[in-house]
């Protein structure tokens, strides 16, 4: 376990057992790295599996992510590896910089850090192929590591687990001839802001949230796009409201994915609404 | 919070609505250049399958010109040309190849190459593609 603590780790494992790694399935199907390790947009988890494995092969990725907001920043790294294109398991560590905040209350270095260990089954469905969409079930467990503030602030637990199912479908020309990219999300979670604030609080605790993406591809390597993620509002202390972000999508090749979105993560722990550009790299094999 | 979710659906329904509105005319057939058009992107396409080494196995010991003529009058009809397919249907012709899912995208892939070396626009490609999505259940795996 400790070894697994270290999302580093998982990636030197994962790269390694991705030996007889296939890139079968088309350019852009296994989507970029959302901020929690999971493969999918930027803020929301997809129904698509990382990397380009087809059902005799296996994948993994590598990402790195920097979103930076007026008064905070948020760092994320991780890796993914996929068997067989059914099954997803993600480590990621998310580093949220506290900024101003951290001066307010007398700590300039101040930032909040989380692990987070997901496993994505596909259920049934092919992202472009068949009448229906891709259908998966996920799991996000997190664990917070640095649990003094969000305590402060009222959080009841430094550790949660959020339960996804999504949806995701590319519906060949679909946009005007261009192809059109849709996924829904529903996530049971008691995660305040991601997880970074803790779990749960006096407004309540796990409840279910919708997220949804929606991107068209002027290009195969080329995806633009929307998302929006509903978040819970459990702390009276610091209320918050859902994400949104815009998004273009580069996949020069198979291995290599460049994502560029403008986000907006609502109002946190009391400064205002959080707005800022986001940068994420993902490497494939 | 209710709305914003009901926003996305009303944006998503749009969409879908964009999406089925008809583009009947001109036929794929005319977009894609006609039937010289179509041989073209054949003849592409068979210089693609001869440097991809998940397909160029399958095509060893196949009639070229004989392909050539069958698939270009397979595509030309189903883009609603003037042209009959006389062969058999896809699952009796891919029989016993157990072609797998990555030769079969390593196929779409080539078919993308060859329509980019013939400069056919990305919404002419799709369009084709969407037309030949359904027929991957009966070339794969069997
Ligand atoms: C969208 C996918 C595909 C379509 C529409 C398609 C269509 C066709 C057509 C129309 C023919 C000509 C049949 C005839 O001569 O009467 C053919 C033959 C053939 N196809 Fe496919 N095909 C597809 C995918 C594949 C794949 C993935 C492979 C495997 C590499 C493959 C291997 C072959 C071979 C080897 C022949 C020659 C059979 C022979 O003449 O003995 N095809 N295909």
């Amino acid at each position: 376990m400790k070894l697994l603590a270290r999302p580093g780790c998982l990636l030197a494992l994962a790269l390694p057992l991705a030996a007889h790694a296939g890139d079968g399935r088309l350019l852009a199907t296994g989507g970029v790295t959302e901020i929690e390790g999971s493969a999918g947009g930027g803020l929301v988890p997809w129904a698509v599996l990382a990397g380009y494995g087809t059902r005799e092969q296996s994948g993994a990725t590598a990402f790195r992510t920097r979103l930076d907001l007026p008064d905070y920043r948020l760092d994320a790294w991780g890796a993914a590896f996929t068997w067989h294109n059914r099954v997803e398991l993600s480590a990621a560590r998310d580093r949220f910089d506290l900024g101003t905040l951290g001066q307010a209350i007398g700590d300039p270095g101040a930032a909040l850090r989380q692990d987070v260990f997901g496993a994505k089954l596909r259920l049934a469905g092919d992202l472009v192929y068949g009448p229906l969409p891709q259908f998966s079930l996920g799991v996000q467990h997190k664990r917070l590591l640095d649990f003094t503030i969000p305590h402060l602030a009222g959080a009841r637990r430094d550790s949660g687990t959020d339960i996804y199912l999504a949806a995701s479908q590319l519906l060949l020309g679909a946009a005007a001839g261009y192809n059109l990219l849709w996924n829904v999300t529903l996530r049971s979670t008691a995660a305040n802001q991601f997880g970074l604030l803790g779990f749960g609080g006096d407004r309540g605790g796990r409840r279910l949230v919708g997220e949804g993406s929606l991107a068209v591809m002027p290009d195969p390597h080329v995806a633009v796009g929307a998302e929006y993620r509903q978040k819970p509002d459990n702390l009276s202390f610091a209320r918050e409201s859902h994400a949104s972000d815009l998004f273009v999508a580069w996949f020069p090749c198979k291995h290599v994915a460049l994502t560029a979105a403008y986000v907006s993560l609502g109002p946190i722990a009391g400064l205002r609404n959080q707005r800022g550009w986001y940068v994420s790299l993902q490497g494939s094999r | 919070m209710k709305r914003h979710l009901s926003c996305l659906a009303t944006a998503l329904l749009l969409l879908a609505g964009c999406a089925s509105t008809p583009t009947r005319n001109p036929t794929l057939y005319v977009q894609l250049g006609g039937r010289n058009g179509i041989a073209a992107i054949t003849d592409q396409l068979l210089d693609a399958f001869a440097r991809d080494p998940l397909v160029a196995p399958a095509f060893r010991h196949v009639d070229i010109g004989l392909f050539q003529t069958h698939f270009t009058d397979y595509l030309c009809q189903l883009a609603e040309g003037p042209c009959r397919y006389t062969g058999d249907s896809m699952a009796e012709v891919h029989r016993g190849m157990h072609i797998d899912e990555a030769t079969f995208n390593a196929v779409v892939q080539d078919l993308i190459t060859a329509m980019n070396h013939q400069h056919v626009p990305v919404r002419v490609q799709n369009r084709l593609l969407a037309r030949l999505a359904p027929e991957r259940k009966d070339i794969i795996y069997r």
